[in-house]
């Protein structure tokens, strides 16, 4: 039976510096172009690489000839897949997924076959990028080309173009035998599973089945991928790139290289942008063969129809939803079929988008099945949420569906099987406390939602989102300096204000404002091991590496004052970056400002520095619930966003403009993979649209003020009860807005993207392009 | 991108030397905005450009009541689209050359650039079509003047030989009662490359109309002149009816391929939308409503 769901407990203590919008530290660099980028790099004797790619979408290289590019004047070093050390199959952690080296190793450069258009067979380091590129047609490659498989459903059948020989199904599902040994583009068939899916369908009143397919879509950040490196003749790396975790490109690239880690040095620069797609190396361990070669450093950045086309979009999907419900809404069944393309190499994401598919629901009666999928596109890489928009986009269309035929508001439906504290997931973990409940109340008290909606062919809707947000581990250090100001090392590299959020939350902790606290990103020699910044975990494990600094700053700054004072500890105090202690002989007061101490601590016994590691699994799940209105213009397909408003369970927000900034920034990628962004595949399976003109994201203008609400709940496991942000709200906004087209003109799209073409397709003949 | 040459004409006899002397790899260089791009992606040989922009006349507006418009090749879409006579009495070519590029484009592309380019799918090309324009030639065989219908002749070809370029571009005056508009369709709101687009010039004799030109983009391998729908339309009055039968005759003379900016279906449809959409408009500006 669905429990009532309690209401959960949003109530938070007042903080000085938690919640409130200071200028970020990095700021003035940003807006004024001091802030170093991977593309700044300029070294002494610096060569410029350059990579030579696949121009088939699948083919054997029976042989690679680079001596005529080698005999280039200017050309110091060419690299070919020779050049790496062999590899053993086995899994490295990147963060937000792993990586078997086995296949990173030939993503970086072909190995036998090439699996994609646009895959890496050789790369020159040269005097300058002209006579790179000039080398590069100078390589000759034979590829006997072999037939491609480029759609997911195409990749499972039994006579499809197999990719990879060796691969076989892992199969991860209770009750499924395994297949034979014969080779299958299927590397995992999972299951997830609780209840008895049987019985549940058998007491629903309403049962309908859905199939949805989404199109590959790519981060799209501004910034491309960069690698700058120099391998000494000592044998010393160093790497300078744009990454969203050094530690990750230190043990890639040890790895790829065969180094030791503490042998390979890897320098972040300022990121412009990841979204997932930064986690993995490409250019970096190139570069490193290049100087190692040529033993000068290399310099490389990709072209942006690389980028498109040899980086990580997500997967392109094609779901199946059955679900279940009585005549009061109450949900008895959901089966969930999901197969997900992961590129060239095993590793889509449909582990999470099984996991967070159902998640916002309390579903007694399910089972998830998952497939993994390779196909001769490029290797699919995380991308925000990874994995949940195409699942949970599914649900909640399949949901949309179900409340019209219950003749129910459709958020009247989630809220009465919403997740709450004490339920169970998919995976049969019990639920924490969740905003779920505050989220869907929150949507239905909205007066965008209790607004009248007016005009011809516009319609509303509303969807749900939800996503885990990461844990994992991080590491910073922390200097009491002599003026009173802190300095705080951090290991994570800056994409969404982490600066800001994690210098305000050791700030908080010590009772001093943020312009006291300056952070500082350092490189791997410099900090422990920090985890990517992904998972929407960065302030949420940094902010608890921050707070545990902070408390043994505290702990030891009131040990000092005893010492000072000669007086026990424990009848010292510390708040609000004052010392107290007990009146002196005198019956004086006796107190010290944080600022007073720091300045005697170099006399009195020592400075401070503090260093702490923190692994903590409490991370808190986030709940997204999005409405928008939008226009159908029935002519041409086209779809205009008349207003939006994203509400989100946030914990707490510790700087609330970034927070909405996050927001707002995951509905802007929703609404790119919801309307336009795909990949298009020609008929020999090469990617025609990779540039930013033809791989449509939107632009300023196609998107109205994203209108936020941050719904504060916040998380038990954190001292400031934070949850990560950045990731649910990508995943409402595609299923909002086919259940507006819906409401405006009755058509239900189930292929996404939900293009002008394929709005007009759906119209028909009377409105649309047969006419 | 390879190592090119530069070089800076003066005076049009000067520029055609050089792009005669440069042979098939000299390529004028105007804006630059489509040239240099296509010798940065090694689309095109090119080993010498030449500078047109410091040619005088290149660069420049000049609009006489009776006689008409005539822009310098070079002159940027933003003087051209700011300028009050243009905006004036060529409203259809204020309409196209705000979209093509942004703000920082604008300021380099020209229409005399957007026509030697030649794509299909310019979205200066069909306003200009529509409002009758003439190309001005120069080249080794001295002068010669071209109509823009006629300019293009396959996707990035056209009437140029080899040292030839586009001095400037004439209009004739609009007459009294007419009106014109462009209008293009694309999937986003801005930086996009026209599925299809659409420009017409229309005169207006009470309710009759006394002339019209209908030009389309994107759905063949040149910008059209459809002179069907021109015919569907003059001598009749001005209804549901006839701009039907004009988007109709548009539908008919397009001849477009599915690619990834859009289907063969879409764009024949969008052709037939956007052409009664844009007689619409221009209606409203000859009838003094806008």
């Amino acid at each position: 039976m669905v429990a009532t769901p309690e209401k959960p407990n949003t109530d938070k203590p007042a903080y000085k510096v938690v919640g409130t919008r200071p200028v970020r530290p990095d700021g003035v660099d940003k807006v004024t172009g001091r802030a170093e980028y991977g593309a700044d790099i300029k070294l002494e004797g610096m060569l410029y690489g350059a990579v030579l790619r696949s121009p088939h979408a699948h083919a054997r290289i029976k042989r690679i000839d680079t001596s005529k590019a080698e005999a280039l004047p200017g050309v110091k070093a060419v690299a070919t897949h020779a050049d790496f050390p062999k590899q053993e199959s086995g899994s490295l952690d990147l963060g937000e997924g792993s990586a078997n080296p086995l296949w990173l190793v030939e993503n970086v450069l072909a190995g036998s076959k090439v699996l994609y258009h646009g895959h890496a067979v050789a790369a020159v380091a040269a005097t300058d990028l002209h006579i790179a590129e000039d080398a590069l047609a100078l390589i000759e490659v034979e590829y006997e080309v072999l037939p491609f498989v480029i759609d997911v459903r195409e990749a499972m059948l039994p006579n499809a173009p197999i990719l990879l020989d060796d691969l076989r199904t892992n199969v991860r599902a209770k009750g499924v035998d395994t297949p034979k040994d014969v080779p299958t583009n299927i590397a995992l068939h999972m299951r997830l599973e609780k209840g008895d899916i049987e019985q549940g369908f058998a007491d629903a009143d309403v049962v309908i089945e859905r199939e949805y397919t989404t199109a590959q879509a790519h981060q799209g950040y501004i910034e491309p991928q960069n690698g700058t490196a120099f391998w000494n003749r000592d044998g010393q790396l160093t790497i300078w790139c744009s990454t969203q975790g050094i530690f990750s490109v230190r043990s890639q690239c040890a790895t790829l290289l065969g180094l030791p880690e503490s042998q390979v040095r890897v320098i972040p620069k300022e990121i412009g942008g990841g979204f997932g797609g930064k986690l993995t190396v490409y250019l970096e361990p190139i570069a490193a063969v290049l100087s190692k070669k040529s033993h000068r450093p290399v310099k490389m950045w990709m072209p942006r129809a690389d980028i498109i086309r040899a980086t990580g979009p997500t997967s392109a999907t094609h779901n199946r939803v059955k679900i279940g419900v009585k005549r009061d809404g109450t949900i008895t069944a959901a089966e969930v079929n999901l197969a997900y393309a992961a590129g060239a190499y095993p590793g889509s994401p449909v582990g999470a988008g099984a996991l967070c598919a159902l998640a916002p629901y309390d579903i007694a009666n399910q089972r998830i099945d998952g497939f993994d999928v390779v196909t001769n596109t490029p290797k699919t890489q995380a991308y925000r949420a990874p994995g949940a928009p195409a699942s949970e986009h599914a649900v909640e269309a399949t949901l949309d569906e179900l409340a019209e035929q219950l003749d129910m508001d459709p958020m009247e439906l989630r809220l009465k099987n919403a997740a709450h504290e004490g339920g169970t997931n998919s995976a049969g973990q019990p639920w924490p406390r969740i905003g779920a409940t505050a989220v869907m109340e929150a949507i239905k008290n909205h007066p965008h939602y209790t607004s009248e909606l007016h005009g011809e062919d516009t319609g509303r809707g509303v969807a749900l989102g939800f996503w885990f947000n990461g844990g994992m581990e991080s590491s910073s250090s922390a200097t009491v300096n002599s003026d009173g100001t802190v300095s705080l090392i951090l290991g994570s590299v800056d994409i969404g204000g982490s600066r800001a959020s994690l210098a305000m939350q050791l700030a908080e902790t010590l009772g001093l404002t943020l312009d006291e606290v300056h952070p500082h990103i350092v490189d791997t020699d410099s900090v422990g091991w920090t985890g990517v910044t992904g998972g929407s975990r960065t302030t949420f494990a940094g902010g608890w590496v921050a707070y545990d600094l902070g408390e043994e700053i505290k702990k030891r700054v009131v040990e000092r004052a005893a010492r000072m004072w000669d007086v026990e500890t424990d009848v010292v105090s510390y708040a609000d970056g004052v010392i107290t202690g007990p009146p002196d002989a005198d019956n004086n007061p006796r107190s010290m400002t944080f600022k007073e101490i720091a300045k005697q601590l170099q006399r009195t016994g020592g400075l401070i520095a503090v260093s702490a590691t923190s692994r903590r699994n409490t991370q808190g799940a986030a709940f997204a619930g999005h409405i928008v209105d939008l226009h159908v213009d029935r002519e041409t397909g086209k779809v205009e966003i008349l207003r939006y408003t994203a509400i989100q369970d946030v914990g707490t927000a510790i700087h609330p403009s970034y927070v909405e900034g996050q927001l707002q920034g995951g509905v802007a990628q929703g609404v790119g993979m919801a309307l336009n962004e795909e990949y298009y595949y020609d008929d020999e399976g090469h990617v025609v649209n990779a540039s930013l003109l033809d791989y449509r994201m939107p632009v300023a203008n196609d998107l109205p003020m994203i209108d936020t609400q941050l719904v504060e709940v916040p998380n038990p496991g954190h001292p400031y009860g934070v949850r990560g942000v950045g990731e649910a709200p990508i995943v409402p906004p595609a299923p909002a807005i086919r259940n507006a087209i819906y409401d405006a003109i009755g058509v239900r799209m189930y292929d996404m993207p939900m293009s002008p073409r394929r709005i007009l397709e759906e119209l028909g003949p009377q409105n649309g392009s047969a006419s | 991108m390879q190592a090119v040459k530069y070089a800076r004409a003066t005076s049009v006899d000067e520029a055609v030397q050089m792009l005669r002397d440069g042979g098939d790899v000299a390529r004028v260089l105007a804006g630059g905005t489509d040239v240099i791009v296509l010798a940065r992606e090694r689309r095109r040989d090119i080993d010498l450009f030449v500078d047109i922009k410091h040619i005088p006349d290149l660069i420049g507006i000049d609009y006489q009541a009776g006689q008409g418009l005539t822009l310098g090749a070079a002159t940027p879409l933003y003087e051209v689209y700011n300028h009050p006579d243009v905006k004036a009495h060529y409203p259809a070519l204020v309409e196209a050359s705000h979209v093509i590029g942004g703000t920082a484009i604008q300021g380099r592309a020209s229409l005399g650039g957007n026509l030697a380019n030649s794509s299909p799918a310019a979205d200066g090309i069909p306003a200009m079509i529509a409002l009758g324009g003439t190309a001005h030639i120069a080249g080794p065989n001295g002068r010669r003047d071209v109509p823009i219908a006629e300019f293009c002749t396959a996707p990035g070809r056209n009437v140029l030989e080899t040292g030839e370029f586009i001095v400037s571009l004439s209009f004739p005056d609009p007459a009294a009662n007419s009106g014109s508009a462009w209008e293009r369709f694309i999937p986003r709101n801005e930086m996009d490359i026209a599925v299809t687009n659409a420009g017409v010039y229309l005169a207006l004799d009470g309710d009759t109309v006394a002339d019209a030109r209908v030009a389309i983009g994107a759905v063949a391998p040149t910008p059209l002149l459809v002179p069907a729908a021109a015919e569907a339309l003059i001598g009749k009055p001005l209804t549901d009816e006839t701009i039907e039968a004009a988007a109709e005759a548009a539908r008919q003379a397009a001849n477009p391929i599915t690619d990834m900016r859009g289907t063969a279906d879409q764009r024949r449809h969008l052709a037939g939308v956007l052409v009664k959409r844009v007689l619409n408009k221009a209606a409203a500006r000859a009838r003094g409503d806008e």
